[in-house]
C-alpha cells in the first residue's frame, strides 16, 4: 500500500503514515473537522529509496556525525538530502499520487490546493515532539507539484536540524522513516494555536488560544505576535485576553502564499470573536477528551464573519507540562478544619477579571 | 478626577443643607465623636449600600444595630475566628459605614484551638444543627405573628374582669412592644448562629479552587455548590405555579390585564374558578409573600403580601408568557445535571491529595450553602415583613390617639423614645386626659422627616479614612464586595469618558435601554429588553429578571444575596461599579459585558 485515505485509517497502521497523519486519521475518525488528507506511506518511501541502492549510500552517509561542528554538519546534510532528491519516486507510486490527488480535485475543483506536510515515524510523540523539525509545503497545486514537494519532505528528514534533533534525543537515523501527507487547505480568515492547558502554568483547566489574520504560519513560526485568549474548558468562560498589535498575515494571493503588512485597525483589533474563541476551544477540548491526554492542536477558521467554520489541521500530545510531575498545592494542608483556620489567617484575594 | 490616596475623614464630611441636627435621630453610640476621635480616625470605614441603600430612619436603625452586634458577637465571642473581631459600624448623615475590626495580632495563635473546637462542633454537627435553627427560626416567626397591638377601648371587655386576668392594654402593649423587640434581636442573634461559618467553608473552598484552577471563573465556583431546592426561590416558584393554575383554570385573560390587584379580586370572586384561584393564592401568601422587594433593612421595602399589586404584576408577566405559548418551568433536572458536569469535569482533572482535598471542600461547601442561601428568606424576608408589619399595628393605635398622621410615622421615632411615648399615651388613656405626645409628635415627626430628605439629597461618599493597601478581611471581601481593586475605583470617582467597571458576575454580553431604579418600589417600571441599573438588586425581582437583558449594580459581593440570584437566573450581569446609578440615566443605551466587567454607555437618552 503505498497511498492511504487518511479516513480509512486505524491505528494498526501508525508506523506506517507517521505521527502526523496517524493523528489527523484518528482525527477524523473521532468526526473532528478535518480537511480531506491522504498519506503517502512509509513503505512508498522505504521503496522509492531502494531504488538504486539510495538507502545504503544513505546509511553509510550517517554513520558516526559530530553535531557539535555546525558547519561540517550543514555540509554533511546537505550531501545526504542530495542523495534523497536524487532519487525518483517509484513509478507505481507517482500514479497512485496523482489518482489520489486526481481524485482530491473531482470532489473540490480544479487544481486543489494542498498542504504536503512530512509526517515522520518517531514524532509527536509524548516525549519528543520533532515540532517543526521537518517540512510542510503551503498552497501546493497540481499533480506534479505535490511529487516534487513530497521529495522535498523526504529530504527533510535529513535536515542537519532534524539531524541533530534524533541525536540530542537518541533516535537512531536508520529507524526513522518518512510518510507524507497532503491536505486540502483552507484559506482562512484567521488561525493559529491551541493547548489545552495553560502553558504559563500548568492549569488543566484552560485552554489558552492564540491567534492571528490569514495562514496560521505567522504564528507557529513567530513572526507575528498573536492575540492570546484563556478560556476555561469546563464553563467555557474566557478568563484572559491580550489583543496585540499584528503586524504581518500570510496569505495567499495569486496561488502565492505570501507576507503583507498590516496597519491600522485591522492590526489592533481582535481576529477573534468570543463566540470563536468558544469555538475553537470546543474542538481542542474535543480533541483532548478523544486522545486522553492534553493536546497542542492547530486550527483555522473560513467561512463568512458571521457563520465561521473552525478546522483542525493538526493535534499533538502536549510535551512540556505532561511529562512533568503533577506540583500538588495540598502539600502541608492537613484536614479540612486547619484548612479553613488557614484560609482564614491569610485570606485570598479577589481579582476582577 | 484625579487620583487620591485615602478618603476624607468622617469629621470632615459636611450635613447637608436642612439636614442640621440629624445626630440627634440617632444614639450617641451610633455616632463619630470627639470620644472615640483617635480609633475613629485611625479605621477605614465603607458605606453598606446592600442592606441600607437608603437614609436609615431612627427606628430602623434597630435592625443595624441587631445585624452587626450579632454577626461581631458570633465571631469575636462565640466562634473566636482567629484573626477577626467584628464589624463595627457609625451612621453618617443618615448612611451606615462598617469597618471590620482585627483581632489583636498577639491573641491570633491563642483563639485558633478555640476556634477549632467550637467551629469544628459546628461543622461535624452541621444537619442537625440546621434542623434545630429551622425550629427556633420558625418558632421566632410564629411569636412575631402572634403579638397583638389593639385599639384602645373606652371600656375593656367585661371578659377581662370575669376572667380575673386583672391586667389589660397598658400592660399588654408595654409588653409587647419589649417583646417584639427582643424577638427581633433573637432572630438575628440566630441569622449568624451559621452564616460566618458558612462563609468561612466557603471562602476556604474558593480559595482551594483558585489555587488549583488559578483563573477558574467565580461562577464555576459557585455553579458547583449552588442548591436546586432553596427557599429563597419559592416565592418566585409560587408565581410561576399560580400562573400556570390560572392558565388552566381558564383565568388568563383576567390576570393579564393592568388592573389593580383590588379590581381582578373582585372580578375572580364571582366565579367558582376564579374563586379557587383565590384561595391557591391565599395559601402561597403564607408564607411566601412575606417577600421584601428590598434588602428587608428599611421598614418602607415594599413586602409582597402588603402590595399584592406587585406580586400580580409579576403573574401577569408569566401569564403573558404562558399564553404566547412559552415554557416558565424552572429547569430543576438541567441545573442538576449542570452541576454535577461541572464538578465532576473539573475533579477529573486533579489526582492525588488534591482531588481528595478537592472533593472534600465541595462537600462542606454544599453543606454549608444550603444555609447561606436560604436563611435570607426566613430573617430577612418573612421574619423582618411581620416585624415591620407589627411595629404598623402599634403605630396605628398611636394614630388613632393624635400622636401621628400614619402608621409609618412611628417609625420616624428611635427604638428606645418608643417606650416613653407608649407610657404617656397608656398613661393619658388611663386617666382620661390628653396625652402630651399629641401636641409634641406630629411636629417632631415633621421636623425629622424633613430632616431626612434633606439628607437624601446628598450623595453619600463610597468611603471614609485611609484604606488598607490590600484588603484581606474575607468577610468584607466575599460579602460586600470590598476589595483591593473596588476601593481603587472609589478613589478614581466618576470617570469621564462613559465606562463603568466592576464585578464580571454573570456571563454574556447585553445592550439596550437603561432604567435606572434607585427605589426598589420602581421595580414595576422595568420594560422588557432594558438593562435594569440599581444600586443593588433584590432576590424578590427575579421575575422580571427573564424580562431584561442584563443588569448594573453599583454594589454587591460575591456572596451578597443579589449575587447569588442573578447566577441562579442566569442573567448577564456587572456588579460593584460604585458609580452606575449616578452615571447612566434612564433612557441611555449601555452595553453590559458580564464577561469582562466592563459597563459602557453608547449614546444618550
Amino acid at each position: 500500500m503505498r497511498v492511504l485515505w487518511l479516513d480509512q485509517y486505524d491505528e494498526t497502521q501508525h508506523a506506517q503514515v507517521g505521527g502526523k497523519c496517524a493523528s489527523l486519521g484518528a482525527m477524523i475518525a473521532a468526526g473532528l473537522p478535518v480537511p480531506p488528507a491522504f498519506a503517502v506511506t512509509v513503505d512508498a518511501f522505504k521503496e522509492s529509496m531502494r531504488q538504486g541502492g539510495a538507502d545504503e549510500r544513505l546509511k553509510d552517509a550517517l554513520r558516526s556525525i559530530d553535531i557539535s561542528d555546525v558547519d561540517a554538519l550543514r555540509s554533511r546534510a546537505e550531501e545526504i538530502q542530495a542523495i534523497v532528491r536524487s532519487v525518483k519516486p517509484a513509478p507505481a507510486l507517482a500514479d497512485a499520487v496523482r489518482e489520489a490527488y486526481g481524485s482530491l480535485c473531482e470532489r473540490l475543483g480544479t487544481d486543489v490546493p494542498v498542504a504536503v506536510r512530512s509526517s515522520a515515524t518517531a514524532e509527536d510523540l509524548p516525549g519528543a515532539s520533532f515540532a517543526g523539525e521537518h517540512d510542510t509545503y503551503l498552497w501546493v497545486r497540481g499533480a506534479d507539484a505535490v511529487l516534487a514537494k513530497m521529495v522535498e519532505c523526504w529530504a527533510s528528514l535529513f535536515t542537519d536540524r532534524a539531524i541533530a534533533y534524533r541525536e540530542e534525543m537518541k533516535f537512531p537515523h536508520d529507524a526513522v522513516f518518512m510518510s507524507v501527507g497532503v491536505q486540502q487547505m483552507v484559506e482562512p480568515r484567521v488561525s493559529g494555536v491551541a493547548m489545552t492547558l495553560n502553558p504559563v502554568n500548568g492549569d488543566r483547566s484552560k485552554i489558552a488560544i492564540d491567534a492571528a489574520w490569514g495562514l496560521g504560519e505567522s504564528v507557529v513560526s513567530g513572526e507575528v505576535t498573536p492575540d492570546h485568549y484563556v478560556i476555561d474548558k469546563i464553563v467555557f468562560e474566557i478568563v484572559g485576553r491580550t489583543v496585540s498589535k499584528k503586524e504581518l498575515e500570510v496569505v495567499v494571493v495569486d496561488h502565492a502564499v505570501m507576507r503583507r503588512p498590516l496597519e491600522g485597525e485591522r492590526a489592533e483589533a481582535s481576529c477573534l470573536t468570543d463566540d470563536e474563541v468558544k469555538a475553537v476551544a470546543r474542538l481542542a477540548r474535543k480533541a483532548e477528551k478523544h486522545f486522553g491526554r492534553p493536546q497542542d492542536v492547530e486550527w483555522a477558521i473560513d467561512g463568512e464573519a458571521g457563520a465561521p467554520v473552525v478546522h483542525l489541521l493538526q493535534s499533538r500530545p502536549e510535551t512540556v507540562w505532561s511529562n512533568k510531575p503533577r506540583t500538588s498545592v495540598s502539600a502541608g494542608v492537613k484536614g479540612g478544619l486547619e484548612s479553613v483556620v488557614s484560609t482564614l489567617l491569610s485570606p485570598i484575594r479577589v481579582r476582577k477579571p | 478626577m484625579s487620583k487620591m490616596n485615602r478618603f476624607s475623614s468622617p469629621f470632615d464630611i459636611e450635613t447637608p443643607p436642612g439636614g442640621e441636627g440629624w445626630q440627634d435621630l440617632y444614639s450617641s453610640h451610633l455616632l463619630f465623636s470627639e470620644d472615640r476621635k483617635d480609633y475613629e480616625e485611625s479605621q477605614f470605614w465603607f458605606r453598606d449600600s446592600i442592606h441600607w441603600p437608603r437614609v436609615i430612619t431612627p427606628f430602623d436603625v434597630t435592625f443595624t444595630e441587631y445585624a452587626l452586634y450579632s454577626l461581631s458577637q458570633y465571631n469575636s465571642r462565640h466562634y473566636m475566628v482567629p484573626p477577626a473581631l467584628g464589624v463595627d459600624f457609625r451612621i453618617l448623615n443618615g448612611y451606615c459605614f462598617l469597618t471590620p475590626v482585627a483581632a489583636n495580632p498577639a491573641d491570633i495563635e491563642g483563639r485558633v484551638p478555640h476556634f477549632m473546637e467550637r467551629a469544628g462542633f459546628y461543622y461535624q454537627n452541621w444537619n442537625e444543627l440546621y434542623d434545630k435553627w429551622m425550629v427556633k427560626a420558625k418558632d421566632v416567626v410564629a411569636r412575631l405573628e402572634a403579638v397583638e397591638f389593639a385599639q384602645l377601648p373606652d371600656m375593656v371587655d367585661l371578659e377581662v374582669v370575669t376572667s380575673g386576668a386583672g391586667k389589660s392594654h397598658m400592660y399588654d402593649h408595654t409588653r409587647s412592644y419589649h417583646a417584639l423587640i427582643d424577638m427581633g434581636l433573637e432572630l438575628w442573634q440566630y441569622h449568624f448562629e451559621f452564616l460566618n461559618l458558612g462563609y468561612a467553608a466557603y471562602l476556604d473552598y474558593f480559595g482551594f479552587c483558585k489555587q488549583v484552577f488559578p483563573d477558574i471563573p467565580d461562577l464555576a465556583i459557585a455553579k458547583m455548590v449552588a442548591g436546586i431546592d432553596v427557599d429563597l426561590f419559592r416565592p418566585d416558584m409560587e408565581l410561576r405555579k399560580l400562573s400556570q393554575r390560572a392558565v388552566e383554570l381558564g383565568l388568563g385573560d383576567r390576570l393579564n390585564s393592568s388592573a389593580s390587584f383590588a379590581e381582578v379580586e373582585k372580578s375572580l370572586q364571582e366565579s367558582p374558578s376564579g374563586r379557587a384561584w383565590l384561595a391557591e393564592l391565599e395559601d402561597a401568601k403564607h408564607p411566601w409573600f412575606n417577600y421584601s422587594n428590598g434588602s428587608g433593612f428599611h421598614h418602607n421595602d415594599a413586602v409582597w403580601a402588603d402590595n399584592m399589586d406587585i406580586p400580580l404584576s409579576f403573574i401577569n408577566g408569566y401569564v403573558g408568557r404562558l399564553v404566547a405559548g412559552e415554557n416558565i418551568e424552572r429547569p430543576t433536572a438541567a441545573i442538576i445535571a449542570e452541576r454535577d458536569r461541572v464538578t465532576a469535569e473539573y475533579t477529573d482533572l486533579l489526582d492525588g491529595d488534591d482531588r481528595a482535598n478537592f472533593e472534600q471542600k465541595v462537600g462542606l461547601a454544599r453543606l454549608v450553602f444550603h444555609y447561606v442561601e436560604n436563611h435570607n428568606f426566613y430573617v430577612e424576608h418573612w421574619g423582618h415583613s411581620v416585624f415591620w408589619r407589627k411595629m404598623r399595628e402599634l403605630g396605628s393605635v398611636f394614630v388613632q390617639q393624635g400622636f401621628f398622621q400614619e402608621p409609618d410615622d412611628i417609625f420616624y421615632l428611635k427604638r428606645t423614645e418608643i417606650p416613653d411615648a407608649l407610657m404617656d399615651m397608656m398613661g393619658a388613656w388611663a386617666v382620661g386626659t390628653e396625652p402630651r405626645g399629641k401636641y409634641t409628635y406630629p411636629k417632631e415627626v415633621a421636623r425629622r422627616r424633613g430632616i431626612l430628605e434633606a439628607l437624601k439629597k446628598s450623595t453619600p461618599p463610597p468611603a471614609l479614612g485611609v484604606p488598607p493597601e490590600v484588603v484581606t478581611e474575607p468577610f468584607t471581601i466575599m460579602l460586600w464586595g470590598v476589595t483591593s481593586e473596588s476601593i481603587q475605583t472609589w478613589l478614581g470617582g466618576l470617570s469621564n469618558d462613559g465606562g463603568l467597571s466592576g464585578f464580571a458576575a454573570s456571563p454574556g454580553v447585553a445592550e439596550g435601554p437603561a432604567r435606572v431604579i434607585t427605589d426598589s418600589n420602581d421595580i414595576g417600571q422595568v420594560q422588557d429588553g432594558e438593562i435594569l441599573v440599581a444600586p443593588l438588586t433584590a432576590p424578590s425581582w427575579a421575575p422580571i429578571f427573564r424580562r431584561i437583558a442584563g443588569t448594573v449594580t453599583d454594589t454587591g459581593g460575591m456572596m451578597s444575596h443579589a449575587a447569588i440570584v442573578c447566577r441562579e437566573y442566569g442573567l448577564p450581569a456587572v456588579t460593584g461599579t460604585a458609580f452606575a446609578t449616578q452615571q447612566i440615566q434612564t433612557g441611555m443605551r449601555v452595553r453590559v459585558d458580564g464577561n469582562s466587567g466592563e459597563v459602557t454607555i453608547l449614546g444618550g437618552p
